[in-house]
């Protein structure tokens, strides 16, 4: 009787535990969580944008925020295609990419200066860009093809962290190339006088080099989901990037198509070079490794692999990084909210993951990353 | 068994030490009974510090801590050629032949502050690590001083001294450190010329600061505040920001929005020629921008490039005082040229001439000879003989060290205009639009 009466009690207390096991516990989780975010989101924006008026952000304000984000946005949707299209077909990071960049803008430089110095860049703008344009792509192009050729595919059948590592390694030899033969300096880059100033666009006042941005990102964009869409070689890149294998047995030269891609990536990357350095009016060695995190980021939070993801995502982050913290961070009296920028975009990403691993445009699952 | 191999391990230290004391004894005579004519007895063991010991026909090793890779490097290379020029003029010429101190070559290890709190850090420690390192002159950025180089270095004892460090907290009650000193002056003077300049010069009552975070921005921001608020004026925005920043447009755009018709943003390139390119297109036009002695060098025009007039201004020593003393002018400057290639490309190697010959007078006035050319500094002997300084006449002006460690006491500060700027690639005649001299007690 004595032993019925002790276990009665653990008897119960396991049907309750069991119970409670039952629960949903992570989508509770997860719904308290997001409920509470969008709280915090709403409130602030809200306090932000009933503050009095004095101290409140004006309609010019916004619009600026707005175009900055866009502008700094496109730029970054350009870098996390090159991300997101290698990682679509090779299932890897390439995470010197960012380099890839920079050392287009680096190519840029050279003629960038040499032009402003003769005189050629505000007699013929046009023309002096389109060579700062071609000189970067094609830097750009030969330096992730390279990349491919010496660092990635001998490891092509290596497991999966091998390239990934040598990525890292690739990128640190590109930044320290740069700085030993480049300096260490932040170096000004020429602006032809006709970007400088603004232009009027159907009443908006926008500064010329963010139209140029964003008219040179929607052409690249545009392009490059014909390419993909319509040619052979596009044809093919979607099939390697379904199954290799299936692919190559249907007779389709799959270390071909790869080196195509790095190519693709490593032009867009060179003209998104170029619209960097114009905007920012400087480059330097350092500048592929932050780019790169951002765009990597943003193809992230796309979701990898997509190439409207990657657009999407490049364009959210831009906004994010600009708007976010004034629109949010002010409400709550933050000091100094543009310091968090970095920290707000990442717990962004965070969030994202949590709620849909896949990124916003992803399969929707899990993408081991 | 086991505790008679013990008991044999101490023995074998006990007798370690007993040759190490002897040792110490040893030199602790030799430096007395060698008390020459240079100087007095020195009693190295009651200096708890200790001596630097340096052996006819060693030489002098004075170690320099400045920033001389990364954005930075103009800064903390135009202070080392300060430093190399002094070593030079220890013969009483520029003859790019080094001179000697005491019979004994001064030779200069280089290390590099990174202008940052780890470059102080690993430069501090290594220089700390060798014993023969007499003093060092650094550092570049207040950052790599403040808690740290001057904390590893005065627990040994190494004096250090610095041309370019500025933050008001390096000399403050609560955080100097007794084997720091500096002949740059103290920001609470330039931020407050400045503030005065805004307000009282340009008229303008509502002014803006931005800064990178490091101690030196951060402080010559607070100073700079506190002056034009007492003076009247109102700051719409205290913002920072991250040094590695390039995109600083919703940062000047928030900033845009409090209507300020000034922006202060005391800091250190890139940051500084990056807010002043982006600041043309987001500001209001007439919006006023300023910087530093930080931003006031070479890099800033090399990525700045043409900017309009009136524009941007940054404050600096006011070199046309240093240029009122004929030696600045005729022989140091050319003498940098000639030897460097280059004018200078930053405001502060007056100041590390000024250190670095302050330095050597000490070690003149303390070090002791054993009449062979041996020579022996003790180090606490050396920092008090720093302290000391007191009317000495350099190329700065006349410098006074207090005790805490400002050796510059009155400073004249003048505001330059771009492109009209001192340094390499600036135009001539760069001459400063404004200029006022302050003592530290008038800012304390």
């Amino acid at each position: 009787m004595a032993r019925a009466t002790e276990e009665r009690p653990t008897e119960v207390r396991g049907a309750q535990l069991g119970r409670l096991e039952r629960l949903p516990w992570r989508k509770i989780i997860l719904v308290v969580l997001s409920v509470l975010i969008s709280f915090l989101v709403v409130v602030g924006a809200y306090r932000t944008l009933t503050l009095p008026a004095e101290e409140a952000y004006g309609a010019n304000a916004w619009k600026n925020f707005i175009v900055l984000g866009f502008a700094q946005g496109a730029i970054y949707a350009l870098i996390a295609l090159g991300y997101t299209l290698v990682y679509g077909i090779l299932r890897m990071i390439n995470f010197a990419h960012g380099e890839v960049f920079m050392m287009g803008a680096f190519a840029a430089f050279f003629f960038a200066d040499a032009y402003e110095a003769s005189g050629f860049l505000d007699s013929q703008p046009v023309l002096s860009l389109g060579i700062l344009f071609v000189v970067a792509m094609l830097t750009s192009m030969t330096v992730a093809v390279l990349l491919e050729r010496i660092a990635y595919r001998p490891l092509r059948n290596a497991p999966r962290l091998v390239p990934l590592i040598t990525a890292i390694g690739a990128a640190l030899f590109l930044q320290n190339t740069a700085r030993g033969f480049f300096g260490s300096q932040t170096r000004g880059f020429g602006v032809p006088s006709v970007l400088e100033g603004t232009w009027t666009i159907f009443g908006l006042t926008l500064d010329r080099i963010q139209v140029l941005v964003l008219v040179t990102v929607v052409v690249a964009m545009i392009a490059l989901g014909l390419f993909i869409a319509r040619t052979t070689t596009g044809k093919s890149m979607r099939a390697v990037a379904a199954d290799s294998e299936i692919a190559s047995l249907m007779g389709i030269r799959v270390d071909r198509v790869i080196v195509t891609t790095f190519a693709i990536g490593g032009l867009l990357a060179g003209v998104a070079a170029v619209l960097f350095a114009l905007t920012f009016e400087s480059v330097n060695y350092f500048m592929g490794f932050r780019v790169g995190i951002a765009a990597f980021t943003a193809a992230v939070l796309g979701g990898i692999g997509s190439i409207y993801g990657a657009a999407l995502g490049g364009l959210m982050l831009g906004l994010l990084q600009s708007l976010g913290p004034a629109l949010i961070l002010t409400g709550y009296n933050v000091p100094s909210p543009f310091q968090l920028k970095e920290a707000f975009t990442f717990l962004v990403l965070v969030l994202v993951l949590v709620f849909r691993p896949g990124g916003l445009l992803g399969s929707g699952e899990a993408e081991k990353v | 068994m086991k505790n008679r191999k013990y008991l044999s391990m101490l023995a074998l230290v006990g007798a370690f030490m007993l040759v190490a004391a002897a040792c110490g004894e040893d030199d602790g005579d030799g430096g007395a009974t060698g008390a020459a004519p240079t100087g007095g007895a020195v009693d190295c063991e009651a200096d708890e510090f200790g001596c630097v010991e340096i052996p006819a026909g060693s030489p002098i090793k004075v170690g320099s801590l400045l920033s001389i890779t990364g954005e930075t490097a103009n800064l903390g290379t135009d202070s080392n050629h300060g430093v190399e020029l002094a070593i030079d003029y220890l013969d009483g010429a520029f003859d790019a032949t080094d001179g000697q101190l005491l019979g004994h070559e001064v030779t200069l290890q280089q290390e590099d502050d990174g202008c940052s709190a780890e470059g102080g850090q690993a430069g501090g420690t290594a220089l700390s690590a060798d014993p023969e390192i007499v003093a060092v002159i650094g550092t570049s950025c207040s950052s790599a001083a403040l808690g740290v180089a001057d904390e590893i270095l005065g627990a040994k004892g190494i004096l250090l001294f610095s041309p370019s460090n500025t933050n008001p907290g390096l000399t403050s009650e609560e955080a100097h450190q007794p084997f720091y000193f500096r002949t740059a002056h103290n920001d609470l003077i330039q931020g407050a010329i400045v503030a005065e300049y805004v307000f009282n010069e340009l008229g303008i009552d509502t002014a803006a600061t931005i800064n990178d975070e490091s101690p030196y921005a951060d402080g010559l921001a607070a100073a700079f505040r506190d002056t034009f608020e007492g003076l009247g004026g109102t700051i719409t925005t205290f913002e920072q920001v991250n040094s590695a920043d390039t995109d600083l447009g919703p940062v000047l755009n928030s900033i845009a929005e409090g209507e300020p018709g000034a922006v202060y943003g005391p800091n250190f390139n890139p940051v500084c020629a990056l807010t002043a390119t982006q600041g043309v297109d987001i500001l209001p036009e007439g919006t006023v921008q300023l910087g530093s002695d930080g931003c006031l060098e070479s890099a800033f025009i090399e990525t700045a490039g043409e900017l309009p007039a009136g524009y941007y201004y940054a404050s600096s020593p006011d070199l046309t005082v240093f240029a009122e003393g004929a030696f600045y002018k005729d022989e140091f400057i050319p003498a940098y040229r000639d030897q460097f290639g280059t004018a200078p490309t930053a405001v502060f190697h007056a100041h590390a001439y000024d250190a670095a010959n302050i330095l050597f007078d000490a070690i003149e006035q303390v070090a002791a000879d054993d009449g062979s050319g041996n020579i022996t500094i003790s180090r606490t002997a050396l920092r008090d003989a720093v302290q000391a300084t007191s009317g000495y006449e350099g190329m700065t002006g006349i410098i006074t060290c207090t005790p805490l460690g400002d050796c510059a006491t009155d400073v004249t500060i003048g505001l330059y205009e771009y492109p009209a700027w001192p340094v390499e690639g600036g135009t001539e005649p760069a001459d400063p639009v404004y200029t006022d001299t302050k003592s530290l007690e008038d800012v304390q």
